[in-house]
């Protein structure tokens, strides 16, 4: 459907165009860094391309691809008049910067500042490069393979409270105080309703005053 | 007292230099949908700036479906967009299902598109009614939630649970529908018509509702477009994409309906946007209903994915085998990366999921629409007043689930 998005950039880019791949009828082309803006703004402005609907900019880590660069991130957009898609991809390195695309679609602004919070990748010429959904406190990057799922950083932090660990000061071997009712007594009519702690002290009575 | 302006004679042509007020309204605020920040700078009651700052529901959606399975990313997908959970588990299943490339049987097809359509129903009935109620009109929230209600029961029926069903399933669903499905769909659609009409007729020619919500929160279509807005809020402006329409999945293709368009992009087109997508969806309910077999699978026969029937995993050796492996490995998806969309309750909801040939998920990464439309708020604040806020924000249906993660 949309394959002419891949021809039209390898015609116009030639080399530059590192891979394409139309698996499961996505349509994706790998770049390299250096070409990341130029490509992305060729897409908007090209008329046959149009791809004007800025979808989404993510990335994704692979720690284990050595040698190649360890995060690939990729931009999804979409044309409206002309309804096709293409998925443009880069791979970086770490600790190296990508060109920000907010001067090419201004929904980048938000999404590599998640990517930049996520993954730890720096977008050059960005206009307001801070984390977004962690705090600014935050160490490290959450979506990293070795950020440790497990790790808690509390804002404010958790209190040591001794002894956690022993057992309620009562109750836990005579069972609740909602447990020492006696129910049938109630449904009998019995029983005076009285608060579970003053039973044992209102049956005392009781049995002192029948007496 | 305000000064007398006559008795401060050359002075009071001087300009009184003055800074913006910064004003904080928290996260947690009682006329704010869900957890967001915004840090406000103003001119007496006009926004000059607004920080939107998200984030206080980050719960780590995409690092936690990372360790398990790729059924057991179901609960988290629910909890995205929690108002149409449905909508979650059936993008996520379609994203997965194309990765994998299963087919499953068209009555699968029906009812995840009478369910899916059900959830949209209950998210627009919800921001809605919700809107309303924060300019001040509590009854037709109580209208709504009460048919909401009834649409509840439906999805209590099948699935279990009123609100987060965890029903789909890679491969089909996780039980076939019940004997009174249909009936009791049919029966619950008129309910939602009247409430409809009763709500409209209640707000659409009351004054303060008309002018607190034309002309608040304007975005354009170029803008929007640029920013990566999609759902209500695009379709607010003029912009007809609805991707049931430009890229129909299950079987869009084989219904009727319209796709509402409003004009200005303001707050009073996308209430009236969201009102006549609940009609829409009665619509392609309706017509599901007719076209769905009354029996039949409901889960694809490929036992790669799907758990087999009980009875074939109790007596024959393959079916405990096959149970055995995907409980104990998790699916094996085929390795590769793919990205698939579905129209969500606020707009184009993607996966974007790569898998390493395990039966674990390597990254799943969710395009939420409406983290895109609330960058887009900042547009639509700037030069609108504080109270311009609140039917504002209200009306991009900001769900916190899907926004943070």
């Amino acid at each position: 459907m949309s394959k002419k998005v891949i021809d039209r950039l390898k015609a116009q880019f030639g080399e530059r165009i590192l891979a394409t791949s139309d698996f499961r009828g996505d349509d994706e082309a790998i770049v390299a860094p250096a070409d990341w803006l130029e490509i992305a703004g060729f897409l908007r402005t090209d008329p046959e391309c149009a791809m004007d609907h800025f979808i989404d900019l993510s990335a994704a880590d692979y720690p284990l691809r050595e040698p190649a660069p360890r995060f690939d991130v990729f931009v999804l957009v979409r044309s409206l008049a002309k309804n096709h898609r293409v998925r443009l991809k880069t791979r970086v390195a770490d600790g190296e910067a990508l060109a920000s695309l907010f001067t090419v679609w201004k929904g980048a602004n938000w999404t590599e500042r998640e990517v930049f919070d996520m993954f730890g990748i720096v977008f050059s010429d960005h206009p307001d490069m801070r984390r977004i959904l962690m705090y600014d406190e935050f160490e490290g990057y959450p979506l990293r393979k070795d950020y440790p799922i497990d790790r808690v950083q509390p804002l404010v932090a958790y209190r040591d409270v001794s002894g956690i660990t022993q057992p309620a000061p009562f109750g836990h071997d005579i069972g609740q105080p909602w447990a020492r009712i006696s129910w049938e007594d109630r449904l009998d009519g019995n029983a005076v309703p009285v608060s579970p702690t003053l039973a044992s002290e209102q049956a005392t009575h009781e049995k002192k005053t029948a007496e | 007292m305000e000064p007398n302006y006559e008795d401060l004679g050359d002075d009071a042509q001087l300009e009184l230099p003055s800074e913006p007020m910064r004003l904080n309204m928290g996260p947690s605020h009682p006329a704010m949908h869900g957890t967001i920040r915004m840090v406000l700078d103003l001119e007496g009651e006009t926004i000059m700036d607004v920080d939107i700052q998200p984030g206080y529901l980050h719960r780590g959606f995409e690092k936690s479906c990372e360790r398990g399975n790729w059924n057991q990313v179901f609960p988290y997908a629910d909890r995205l967009n929690y108002v149409s959970p449905m909508l979650n588990n059936i993008g996520f299943s379609l994203a997965v299902e194309k990765l994998a490339g299963i087919k499953v049987p068209d009555r699968c097809t029906w009812y995840r598109m009478i369910l899916g359509e059900l959830a949209r129903i209950s998210d627009h009935l919800t921001c809605n009614s919700a809107s309303a109620m924060e300019l001040g009109a509590f009854t037709p929230f109580l209208w709504c939630i009460k048919v909401r209600d009834y649409v509840w029961d439906v999805l209590e029926e099948e699935t279990g649970a009123r609100l987060t069903h965890s029903f789909g399933r890679i491969g089909g669903m996780a039980f076939p529908p019940t004997e009174d499905f249909k009936s009791h769909v049919l029966a619950v659609m008129p309910q939602v018509e009247e409430v409809l009409l009763e709500t409209e007729g209640l707000l659409l020619k009351n004054r303060i509702f008309l002018d607190r919500m034309q002309g608040t929160g304007k975005l354009t279509q170029e803008r929007a477009i640029a920013l990566g807005v999609t759902g209500p809020v695009l379709r607010s402006t003029g912009c007809d994409y609805d991707v049931r329409k430009a890229n129909p999945y299950l079987f869009y293709d084989k219904v009727d309906f319209d796709v509402p368009v409003g004009h200005d992009g303001d707050n009073y087109d996308r209430f009236m946007v969201r009102f006549e997508e609940v009609r829409q969806s009665i619509r392609i309910i309706k017509q599901c209903i007719e076209k769905m077999a009354d029996e039949g699978p409901v889960n694809s026969p490929d036992l790669r994915y799907v758990y087999p029937e009980k009875e074939d995993v109790y007596n024959t050796i393959e079916g405990t085998i096959a149970h055995f492996k995907i409980v104990m490995e998790g699916a094996k998806i085929p390795a590769g990366e793919v990205y698939s969309y579905t129209e969500g309750g606020n707009g184009e909801l993607g996966f974007y999921i790569v898998s390493d040939g395990s039966g674990t998920p390597y990254r799943v990464r969710v395009r939420p629409p409406c983290f895109l439309n609330l960058g887009a708020c900042r547009e639509m604040l700037v030069g609108d007043m504080i109270a311009d806020i609140v039917p504002t924000f209200g009306s991009i249906n900001m769900i916190g689930g899907e926004c943070d993660r």
